[in-house]
């Protein structure tokens, strides 16, 4: 099986290899790419890589419990990701579209308020910052993003 | 009395200036008795928030969850991946 976290680039089509099947006549991808806000010309991940891949292996239990007849896979990239680079790679594949769906979706929803993983942006002129989905004014009078 | 060892990660590992932390903490300490022992031992981490998300064995719980010998306590920055 392949890995759920890596440092390579991610391969949708060996994501595609791991979930289909002829019983299963749907199938959906998402990828998350680094998007290029302001002067932002990367991103490093990193991870608290043992609960990382124990929540994803959590998540993609529930996943395959809640629909029975789906198959799902993930990677997730960690390290510097360029500009336009998937930092992450789900594919859900069903024997319906619906299941499929919904299957990618609350993967991808379930890896945002779970998975320990931090970005941290580059910057053109060689700053770097903490990106903080919370936006919350944090200690040390810098704030994140 | 129970060992635990506190992790640091991301953001809170530069304003903590480490990445551990082995603590000897009383028997039935939580997780909220163990965060105030990081900040007497570490006095950069009394920057870190009041509550920050915390893991304990690699499942996120709150700061009343109990303690245990051998455990991982974790605190986690705000979570940003995807």
């Amino acid at each position: 099986m392949m890995d759920y976290l890596t440092r390579n680039p991610i391969s949708v089509e060996s994501l595609l290899r791991e979930v289909q099947s002829p019983e299963r006549g749907g199938t959906c991808i998402f990828l998350g790419t680094v998007r290029g806000n302001d002067d932002v010309t990367g991103i490093d991940y990193s991870a608290y890589d043992a609960m990382a891949l124990a929540e994803i292996t959590r998540i993609l239990d529930e996943a395959h419990q809640r629909w029975t007849g789906a198959r799902v896979m993930l990677q997730h990239r960690l390290g510097l990701v360029s500009l336009g680079e998937a930092s992450i790679g789900i594919a859900a594949a069903a024997p319906h579209r619906d299941e499929a769906f919904a299957a990618c979706r609350y993967v991808i929803e379930e890896v945002k308020t779970r998975l320990p993983v931090w970005k941290k942006e580059l910057h053109a002129d060689g700053t770097t910052t903490w990106v903080d989905p919370t936006g919350k004014q944090v200690a040390g009078g810098l704030r994140d993003r | 009395m129970p060992n635990v060892t506190v992790r640091f990660f991301a953001r809170y590992a530069e304003l903590a200036g480490r990445e551990s932390l082995a603590l000897v903490v009383p028997p039935a300490a939580t997780v909220a008795d163990v965060l105030a022992r990081v900040r007497q031992e570490i006095p950069d981490a009394a920057v870190l928030p009041d509550r920050p998300l915390t893991a304990l064995n690699l499942r996120q719980v709150k700061l009343d969850a109990r303690v245990q010998d051998g455990d991982e306590l974790a605190l986690l920055p705000p979570l940003s991946g995807g």
